[in-house]
């Protein structure tokens, strides 16, 4: 250990120091004057960010293998911190105004960001569990946090259970990957296993307990049920950064665990994870069309992104497609994630007092009361559905692409059958923004719309000009250790 | 290899079985002679004074959640002090982050009031 194994833990140390000092100093701050938490909690992201970018491009291993740096644990911290900055400016007025601004709430948000932080460079199993716990945990409580509101602490226990039994299924197949393999160093798994050392049984037992236990993090079916109800409990400020979040954590161990520990042993799980992804796709845009809350359905369609997201998995079990659909899944993360945040932003403006104004009939007169934000809107939902002039339809170019490129042709018809469905319910929310007459209320807040604003010029630039952004996901590989 | 662990595979049905049989031989040949004193909840001698199941200051959980939070500290602290003479200097500072980190947390809930029964 050295001080330059330090260095490479140096953007996390600094948010998990930054949590810590935060939650002292808010004690501090008076009632009221929450917003110096908000601040100071942004600009410790900014400054992990500014810190990330210069050591971009960094690769090589830390504390003995545990720690990984690379291009895929760069490029997805960036999400992460993002997501968090995103996070704190949909959360400010909106804590506010619902009466719910406790200074605990930044404090927890970064404990979050800190834990995908973690979980992007984990290169140790026991480290993934480690960095799951770490964001699992305040986002429990995040979740709760509109407490005594009998929907948010229904929620935070709902998700509270199921999320300790779904840890306990990583804990339990990392033990029995440990059984198998004598080490839980993803480096030492994937040598022991090429060595043909392993006990297929327990490998192959522990792999599917860490996938049931992952694919609950990612809300994929049929490990989704806490989803909806989940999402619609939470603060909404909290479910629009848990959709993006802690989606995005999910998939970067999903990727760096099976990809690289396990790469020869790439058609048990790829099989498995083909049959998860393809019930994702269908079910999370079936049950979507159903709803008729706003927050819910969005639930179903994050199930369902889930669900196109992990078409990359059997993809990537063809070594030569593998990088392909790792730069894949990078740019679909982030793209769903500027479009995920423009859309809750917008969902966040509409809200009124006691989760009124979340019904889809409530959007109905925003066309002609707010044209930009209507606007905005259609542009979200042209981005999930996955249409041209926008980033939404060029990730899913880029992930269908690799899953035909690995041979996959009916998955990715499943794809693209199932976005189609998806149009309908994206497409009806447009409908009754502009073609019902209604008088709908509607927030305009500074940060709100700055979101939107941002996230929607996102959306559509890079729905234009990918190739900058989609330069910089290819190029961000995972640290394979056997070259 | 599996068979290794063949010894404890034994060893778990062993135990299993003679946990089993211990209790069934009792209850088969044991003299009962139930008497008012011996079916006392506490055979020490102790009176009870009411149903086991109270309600209780819901303050009593987090009081006892903090001391659990505390009390593990120590648990880490015991192997600490065993290795600290190898590890030196690293062991010294890798504990003062720890209870630093901890510090954070006992500051916090004291200056919430978890720690204040009224």
């Amino acid at each position: 250990m050295n001080a330059g194994d330090f260095s490479t833990i140096l953007p996390l140390l600094l948010v998990t120091g930054w949590a810590c000092v935060l939650l002292l100093v808010d004690l501090f701050i008076p009632r009221g004057r929450k917003a110096i938490t908000a601040a100071l909690s942004a600009l410790g992201l900014l400054t992990a960010i500014a810190l990330l970018l210069s050591q971009f491009g960094l690769e090589r291993e830390a504390f003995k293998g545990m720690i990984v740096v690379d291009g895929f644990a760069s490029f997805l911290q960036m999400v992460f911190l993002l997501s968090g900055l995103f996070g704190i400016a949909l959360a400010y007025d909106y804590v506010r105004r619902q009466n719910i601004e406790r200074g605990e709430y930044y404090t927890l948000l970064l404990f979050t960001v800190a834990g995908m932080m973690l979980m992007a460079q984990a290169g140790d199993l026991i480290v993934v569990f480690l960095a799951l716990e770490m964001l699992s945990l305040p986002l429990y409580v995040l979740t709760g946090i509109a407490r005594p509101r009998p929907d948010s602490e229904e929620a935070a226990m709902k998700y509270f259970l199921l999320g300790a039994f779904a840890s306990g299924f990583v804990i339990y197949g990392v033990a029995l990957i440990y059984g198998a393999t004598a080490s839980t160093r993803l480096s030492e798994i994937v040598a022991v296993v090429q060595a043909g050392q392993a006990i297929g049984g327990l490998l192959l037992a522990g792999m599917a307990f860490i996938l049931v236990g992952l694919g609950f993090k990612v809300a994929a079916v049929p490990f989704h049920m806490w989803t909806p109800d989940v999402y619609q409990g939470a603060p909404t400020s909290v479910t629009a950064f848990m959709s993006v979040g802690a989606k995005a954590a999910g998939f970067a161990a999903l990727l760096r665990v099976f990809l690289v520990a396990f790469p020869d042993v790439a058609p048990a799980w790829a099989v498995v994870a083909m049959w998860v992804s393809a019930f994702t796709m269908a079910w999370g845009n079936v049950a979507a069309i159903a709803q008729t809350n706003i927050k819910r359905m969005l639930a179903y369609s994050s199930i369902a992104h889930a669900g196109y997201i992990l078409m990359a998995l059997p993809a990537a079990a063809d070594p030569a497609v593998a990088s392909d659909a790792v730069g894949a899944v990078l740019f679909y993360l982030l793209a769903y994630a500027f479009t995920n945040f423009g859309a809750w932003a917008v969902v966040l403006a509409l809200e009124k007092k006691d989760g009124q104004g979340l019904a889809i009939e409530d959007y109905a007169g925003l066309g002609a009361r707010r044209p930009a934000l209507a606007l905005a809107m259609a542009l979200f939902m042209l981005s999930l559905t996955g249409v041209p002039p926008t980033v939404g339809f060029v990730a899913k170019f880029y992930l269908f692409r690799t899953v035909l490129q690995a041979d996959l042709v009916w998955l990715a018809l499943v794809g693209v059958v199932t976005s189609l469905i998806s149009a309908y319910y994206y497409m009806r929310v447009v409908v009754v923004m502009y073609m019902r007459q209604g008088e709908p209320e509607v927030r305009s807040e500074g940060w709100l719309n700055a979101t939107v604003l941002l996230a929607g010029l996102a959306t559509f630039i890079f729905g234009l000009l990918p190739a900058p952004l989609m330069g910089l996901a290819a190029r961000a590989g995972l640290l394979t250790f056997l070259r | 290899m599996p068979t290794d662990f063949l010894p404890i595979a034994v060893l778990i049905a062993l135990a299993t079985v003679l946990a089993f049989l211990v209790v069934l031989i009792g209850h088969l040949f044991g003299p009962r002679r139930p008497t008012a004193t011996k079916l006392e909840p506490y055979e020490s001698g102790m009176r009870p004074y009411g149903p086991g199941q109270r309600r209780m200051p819901v303050h009593f959980y987090l009081v006892a959640m903090l001391f659990i939070l505390f009390d593990v500290e120590i648990v880490f602290l015991l192997p600490w002090a065993v290795v600290l003479r190898q590890l030196r200097l690293f062991a010294l500072i890798e504990m003062v982050v720890f209870i630093a980190v901890l510090l954070v947390g006992f500051v916090y809930a004291w200056k919430k009031g978890a720690l204040e029964w009224e």
